[in-house]
């Protein structure tokens, strides 16, 4: 048995998972039990970080990845990005890198920047 | 004049706008006193806001941005860059910016909606000297975040609040050590996911029952004392460690911003630092309203929006239909509730249901939530899992509180059932 927190809302759900039935309890909807399973073969987690921007007012630009990318590419991810620069203007949802670090996740921009 | 002016452009006062707009009130004001928009969603970049609201899990800047998005759709006026100095007897709004100058606005309503800042190293008192590298955990998320400056190499955080469990999870994936997250109280402020994703997810130490007694260094820190405290949150002798650090974190707490408000002759509840309001959010202070932050600090960005959503709808209804009677009845507490919102319910609200949120100053496993009047119950909610940290709401039919007749008060209790 494993005992974690579930992460896909506020609520914060204690999940217990049997790593052999892959049985999931403590979850209050069908999110939490997917998540057990994915918390014991591959746990995924959004990232969110910054990329530096040219623009007149903005020295930085929030970015996130659109979906969960594999815990173990964290690092490599953040490293990729730490050299990524962009130039406004650019929209929410825009792609700033399309495969980040080999995960096959694209990295967007969460805000709009337009000058 | 203006129909509405809402002092604040963060999500209470975006929500609050856009639910004004859609009830038909068309000569909205927003005052915003920095250069955008959305408040201190703009530096909140990490995901998780909007799951109740949208169904998503979204960053600050996206939140705040499909709020923008409605405004945009509307007639609603914004003033950025717009200091608010003053609000008038007669809700005239003095405010302050580059282009206008001095400019009064007259309004029939205002909706207060400034938010809540930080509780400092003042407000704690540690023990030391003053070097730099002591920040409050949302000025280095804002250095970080907007301004793109590295806050320290090596850091503590004291306190566990959600904005501190961010900061560990941000510094950390930006190549800082984060030595450790530092909670005098026995269990954490913050979120469960919080301390799994941010803390546990990169091995970062949570100290319940400590808190540090010393900050060291002449220009720059260098280093922190943490002591583990006793059950009357006294540090224990003997119980020393040194954390050779160069920044230390606070995270200890959000008050509402409410200069404004008492300049205004508006008196606060010393409970949750707000105004105190009607059941509509209206304050003590005809057609001036509050709603968010300002009001009582929130769990989630998700409950400001809804919050000022039906602040933003109840200014509306003042300013199309007029005041409703004040005579109400006063809302007291006891049995461990804390504080409710709201303070005080009009007899005749024109409401069905009335929602009462409060909080509780103890966990409890199963509890009821008691209203009564005098000896009369009026209402019994049923509740699990309680705890200081989670705001806790009961809706209230309005028909139940004719059983209150002849009351001027109804009592919030909590009573636990095991």
């Amino acid at each position: 048995m494993r005992e974690m927190t579930c992460l896909e809302c506020p609520r914060g759900c204690q999940l217990m998972i049997d790593e052999g039935t892959l049985e999931v309890t403590g979850n209050s909807c069908p999110k939490g039990e997917a998540f057990a399973r994915s918390e014991i073969t591959n746990p995924m987690r959004v990232l969110t970080t910054t990329v530096v921007i040219r623009s007149r007012n903005e020295k930085m630009l929030p970015v996130r990845t659109q979906d969960p990318i594999p815990k173990s590419s964290m690092a490599a991810a953040m490293n990729y990005i730490k050299n990524v620069r962009v130039k406004a203007p650019v929209e929410v949802g825009d792609i700033i890198v399309s495969d980040l670090a080999d995960t096959g996740v694209p990295l967007i921009a969460t805000k709009r920047v337009s000058e | 004049m203006y129909d509405l002016i809402v002092v604040g452009g963060g999500p209470a006062g975006l929500a609050a706008a856009n639910a004004a707009w859609q009830k038909g009130i068309k000569k909205i004001l927003i005052l915003e006193r920095d250069r955008e928009l959305g408040g201190i969603l703009n530096q909140c970049i990490h995901n998780g806001f909007g799951v109740k609201t949208f169904g998503e899990a979204l960053s600050g800047p996206e939140y705040a941005y499909r709020f923008e998005k409605m405004l945009e759709d509307t007639g609603v006026e914004v003033k950025t860059d717009t200091m608010v100095l003053d609000i008038d007897d007669d809700r005239t709004v003095e405010a302050v910016n580059p282009t206008d100058g001095f400019v009064r606005y007259p309004a029939k309503a205002v909706i207060l909606a400034m938010g809540c800042r930080e509780r400092t190293r003042g407000a704690i008192s540690i023990p030391g000297t003053r070097p730099a590298g002591v920040f409050s955990a949302g000025t280095a998320q804002r250095y970080m975040n907007i301004d793109g400056f590295m806050v320290g190499k090596r850091v503590v955080i004291l306190g566990s609040g959600d904005i501190g469990l961010i900061m560990a999870r941000r510094l950390t994936l930006e190549g800082a050590k984060v030595l450790a997250c530092v909670e005098i109280m026995p269990v954490s402020s913050g979120l469960r996911a919080n301390i799994a994703r941010c803390l546990d997810d990169f091995g970062i130490p949570l100290l319940l029952s400590h808190t540090v007694t010393e900050i060291r260094g002449d220009k720059r820190v260098s280093g922190v004392t943490v002591q583990k405290v006793d059950e009357h949150m006294q540090p224990i002798p003997g119980t020393e460690q040194l954390f050779d650090c160069d920044t230390l974190l606070l995270s200890v707490g959000l008050v509402p911003e409410n200069e404004l408000t008492k300049n205004a002759d508006i008196s606060l509840d010393p409970r949750t630092r707000g105004a105190y309001v009607y059941e509509n959010r209206e304050t003590e202070k005809e057609g001036v309203f509050a709603c968010g932050n300002v009001l009582h600090v929130h769990d989630l960005v998700d409950f400001v929006s809804e919050e000022a959503t039906f602040a933003g709808e109840a200014a509306a209804d003042y300013i199309l239909n007029g005041e409703r009677p004040r005579d109400c009845y006063r809302v007291t507490t006891s049995g461990g509730v804390t504080y409710t919102v709201p303070q005080m319910i009009r007899k005749d609200s024109g409401m069905k249901l009335v929602n009462i949120y409060m909080r509780v100053n103890r966990r409890v496993r199963k509890g009821d939530i008691v209203i009564r009047a005098g000896e009369t119950e009026i209402a019994r909610y049923h509740k699990e899992n309680l705890a200081p940290g989670e705001m806790i709401n009961t809706a209230l039919p309005s028909v139940l509180m004719q059983k209150a007749e002849g009351h001027d008060a109804l009592e919030v209790a909590l009573e636990e059932t095991e």
